[in-house]
């Protein structure tokens, strides 16, 4: 039952990881704005111009 | 007949204005102003049309085109030194706040800024900051070019002394969220600690490893409780010290005692403790403060007022012409003019003239100090004579003028603030809530020991009283916003609750009634000669009284020097001009018989030189814009106005005002604020609108002091508002939408009662454990959130604003 203290740490370790990528994340700006990505992604593709004119003689 | 219609109905397709004005047809598309259809074309011929598919009328109003020499400032290397972030031999990155972005399209085409300027490699936004970061290739273009593209097309960047100051802004706030990461990291790992605890059956294993994983919890807690919990001691602990019980109190004390009783269960092995309960609670508790957070960034970004501070000084040319320039603009080494009155909007030497500053603005202190040539002045004060000339040693910060409008000096709300509904429901509330999470204590500790920590932690969370916390600011922060969208700035949220409250309108005349510049002017009296004019233009260049500039800009000729200048407010001006006293004022002040005037219908500035009166200027009011119906709708207050003039008016403003209103005429600045005083001690609620400069004192008196400009180089620190001349029909609604909001935080509070009686009931029979009650918590709040900025928008659209 000893291997609780082995897995409890290894968890623990596992878990203070993924803190130490969030507090990467955090500070290399990922988390300073979530809105603007989330509209640019859907700009992606140009959509052609409907009511472009044709060019003016 | 459709067509006909279709007319009347045009939008402009760049803006979405309507055309009233003008109407400019281009490729079928109707266009409000030439300025909208110069984008629309420059967007066209780049492919750039997009920006009108994804939003409709997503353009920014291109009515007031400035002139675009405004930007030669940019091209100064050591100001792009200064702005830029990163340079090398090929690439500059810069990062413009642009404060007009306000969708979809305008993220589109501010990231397709390279198909415009070839020279733009890359520009990318944060829409919540309202920030566009650019790199550009500065062989290719530079900086001038591209913040002249951008305003072109509607965007300009607000380039802030904050900017060029050299201190790039402040890195957005991330502590919430390291707290919040470091929270929720802990309650992962103590909730599968404590896990053995909710089965009964793994007892076995508890008995083994009981005091192992309490003492793990016990570390992981420390870290929520050292960093990511210390914003509520703080603040409880700040809320003791000045004698005031802030909701963080309750709070503070439930996580307190929890950490402490379980610690000592821990240690004395009596249990597992609650530290699941602990860092949960932070972590939700976080989350909430987080949403909130986010909510106030993106009010804050809408009160713009500051867009409104003195925003231009005259600025003294090499040839010794004179030019508006806007204070952020202007530099060390300049030669600006100041005028009687005027604000001092940087740190300058004195070059010329007797200056005499008034610092109340600053200290409070009113007596004006004399100041002599070669001496600094500091900015903040406040010129009271003659005007004079100076050189500016030390650039403009708008930060700072921002700190002097809102001075404490001039925070007259304090006790008022002190008495508002949240602070005295809140802080009833507070004590209610501490004598039930006692009472749930002492009813339960004899009985069960585990209840009674359950019950008095779960009261303390769960009625924490955020609604009556929240509510009030969000509604006031919603409301600030769209007075600021109507061109209305209020000081602070503390305004928005007296505005409701006014019972009494008091209205200075000039320049506040009437409209001094359309007023029409006639002069009569012996013709002057050139030189005579040009002595009485001298003298009228130093004072900035409505009547004394529109004479002023009457006047040809050039300004010379004048000696002796003073200025009696409400009087006339008096100065010498190559050996010859001009005066410059009232009949009385002139010593001309008032009786003998016949014509009274008007207000009339004599003028005298050396004791000769040599005529009279006459200006025919002209009052403001649909003033009749703005007065109509206020009928249901008590309305006044205080005038420094005659009472040759008086059938007028009666005719306007009614007949129960008080007329006031020949009023000194004193008799105004007497006045206003007297009002008060018959316990009526305030609100003056005047012009900010001689009624300043009366501004300060009212309950409400509301300064309404023209032009943008009034600025007074002792008004609570400054209101745009343009919006002043809308003075009405601005009253009655104020009373609206105080409604809506009532509804929002009957909300958070209902939220809070059900709770507490709960949380008092043990119902709720405190996990839950930390979870109930933040929806509650976000609830209340979410129920006053719609309420508020929807009564904003209903009120017309």
């Amino acid at each position: 039952m000893y291997i609780i203290f082995l897995m409890i740490a290894i968890s623990v370790t596992v878990a203070a990881a993924f803190l130490g990528a969030f507090l990467w994340a955090v500070r290399s700006g990922q988390y300073d704005d979530d809105y603007t990505p989330a509209v640019r992604m859907l700009f992606d593709n140009e959509i052609p111009a409907k009511n472009r004119k044709k060019p003016k003689e | 007949m459709e067509a006909a219609l279709q007319t009347n109905v045009h939008t402009c397709y760049h803006c979405g204005d309507s055309c009233v004005d003008e109407l400019i047809i281009a490729d079928d598309k109707a266009f409000c102003c030439s300025g909208c259809k110069t984008v629309y074309e420059l967007l066209e011929e780049n492919n750039l049309c997009n920006y009108y598919n994804l939003e409709e009328n997503p353009g920014i109003t291109g009515k007031k085109p400035v002139s675009e020499a405004r930007f030669a400032y940019l091209d100064d290397a050591g100001v792009e030194a200064q702005l830029i972030s990163f340079k090398d031999d090929n690439i500059c990155k810069i990062t413009f706040y642009a404060p007009q972005m306000h969708c979809s399209s305008c993220i589109w085409l501010l990231e397709n800024l390279f198909k415009l300027n070839p020279g733009i490699s890359e520009s990318t936004v944060n829409f919540l900051r309202k920030e566009v970061s650019l790199t550009y290739f500065h062989q290719k273009t530079n900086l001038r070019e591209v913040v002249t593209l951008l305003a072109r097309i509607g965007y300009e960047p607000e380039i802030t002394l904050a900017d060029t100051d050299g201190k790039k802004t402040s890195k957005p706030n991330r502590a919430i969220i390291y707290k919040l990461g470091i929270a929720g990291f802990c309650f992962g790992n103590v909730m599968l600690l404590a896990f053995p605890d909710y089965l009964a059956i793994t007892g076995g294993l508890q008995r083994t490893f009981g005091s192992f994983f309490g003492y793990l919890s016990f570390l992981l807690a420390i870290p929520v409780f050292v960093y990511s919990a210390r914003g509520f001691f703080t603040s409880a602990l700040e809320g003791i010290k000045q004698r005031m019980v802030n909701i963080d109190l309750p709070i503070a004390t439930g996580l307190l005692a929890l950490f402490l009783v379980s610690i000592y269960q821990v240690t004395t092995g009596t249990g597992p403790g609650y530290f699941d309960s602990f860092t949960g609670l932070v972590f939700f508790m976080l989350i909430g403060k987080y949403f909130q957070q986010k909510t106030y960034d993106t009010l804050s970004f809408d009160r713009d007022y500051t867009s409104y501070f003195p925003v231009s000084v005259t600025v003294l040319k090499e040839n010794s012409e004179e030019e508006a320039v806007a204070v952020r603009n202007l530099k060390v080494g300049d030669r600006i003019r100041i005028r009687n009155q005027e604000l001092i909007p940087a740190d300058a030497i004195l070059l010329r003239g007797q200056a005499m500053i008034d610092y109340s603005f600053v200290s409070g202190e009113s007596e004006p100090v004399e100041k002599v040539m070669g001496e600094v002045i500091y900015a903040g004060g406040r010129q009271v004579g003659e005007s004079i000339e100076l050189e500016v040693v030390k650039e403009v910060s708008q930060g700072y003028l921002t700190q002097l409008w809102n001075d404490s000096v001039f925070s007259k709300n304090e006790e008022q603030s002190v008495g508002t509904y949240a602070n005295v429901a809140g802080k009833w509330f507070i004590i209610v809530t501490l004598i039930v999470a006692a009472g749930a204590l002492i009813y339960w500790v004899p009985r069960d020991m585990d209840m009674a920590m359950k019950a008095f932690i779960s009261v303390l969370i769960i009625a924490c009283p955020c609604a009556l916390s929240l509510a009030t600011p969000f509604v006031h922060g919603h409301t600030l916003r769209i007075f600021g969208k109507n061109k209305f700035y209020l000081k602070n949220t503390a305004v928005v609750e007296t505005l409701a409250k006014i019972d009494t309108v008091v209205f200075d005349k000039t320049g506040t009634l009437t409209e001094p510049s359309a007023a029409e002017l006639t002069y009569k009296g012996k013709a002057l000669t050139a030189a005579q004019e040009q002595s009485i233009k001298s003298v009228l260049s130093h004072s900035t009284h409505p009547l004394s500039q529109r004479i002023f800009l009457s006047l040809k000729g050039e300004t010379t020097e004048i000696l002796n200048f003073q200025e009696f407010t409400g009087k006339g001006l008096i100065g010498e001009v190559n050996g010859s006293i001009v005066r410059v004022g009232s009949a009385s002040y002139i010593g001309v018989n008032v009786d003998a005037v016949k014509d009274t219908l008007k207000t009339t500035v004599y003028v005298s030189i050396n004791g000769v009166i040599l005529g009279y200027y006459t200006f025919y009011n002209v009052y403001r814009q649909g003033l009749k119906d703005i007065l109509k709708e206020l009928n249901d207050k008590k309305l006044a106005v205080l005038s420094g003039d005659n009472n040759h008016e008086e059938a007028r403003l009666k005719e306007l005002l009614g007949t129960s209103a008080e007329l006031n005429f020949n009023q000194s600045p004193v008799q105004k604020l007497e006045y206003i005083q007297q009002l008060k001690n018959q316990h009526h609620q305030v609100m003056m609108v005047g012009d900010g400069l001689n009624d300043a004192g009366a501004l300060r008196q009212s309950d409400a002091g509301i300064a309404l400009t023209n032009s943008i180089t009034n600025f007074s620190p002792s008004c609570d508002a400054i209101l745009d001349a343009t919006a002043f029909n809308k003075l009405s609604k601005f009253l009655k939408f104020s009373k609206t909001t105080m409604r809506i935080i009532l509804a929002t509070f009957a909300v958070s009662l209902v939220y809070n009686v059900i709770g507490l009931t709960l949380a008092v029979q043990g119902l709720f454990s405190p996990i839950v009650s930390a979870i109930l918590m933040p929806i509650s709040s976000l609830s209340v959130i979410v129920f006053a900025t719609i309420s508020v928008n929807i009564a904003a659209k209903r009120a017309g604003l």
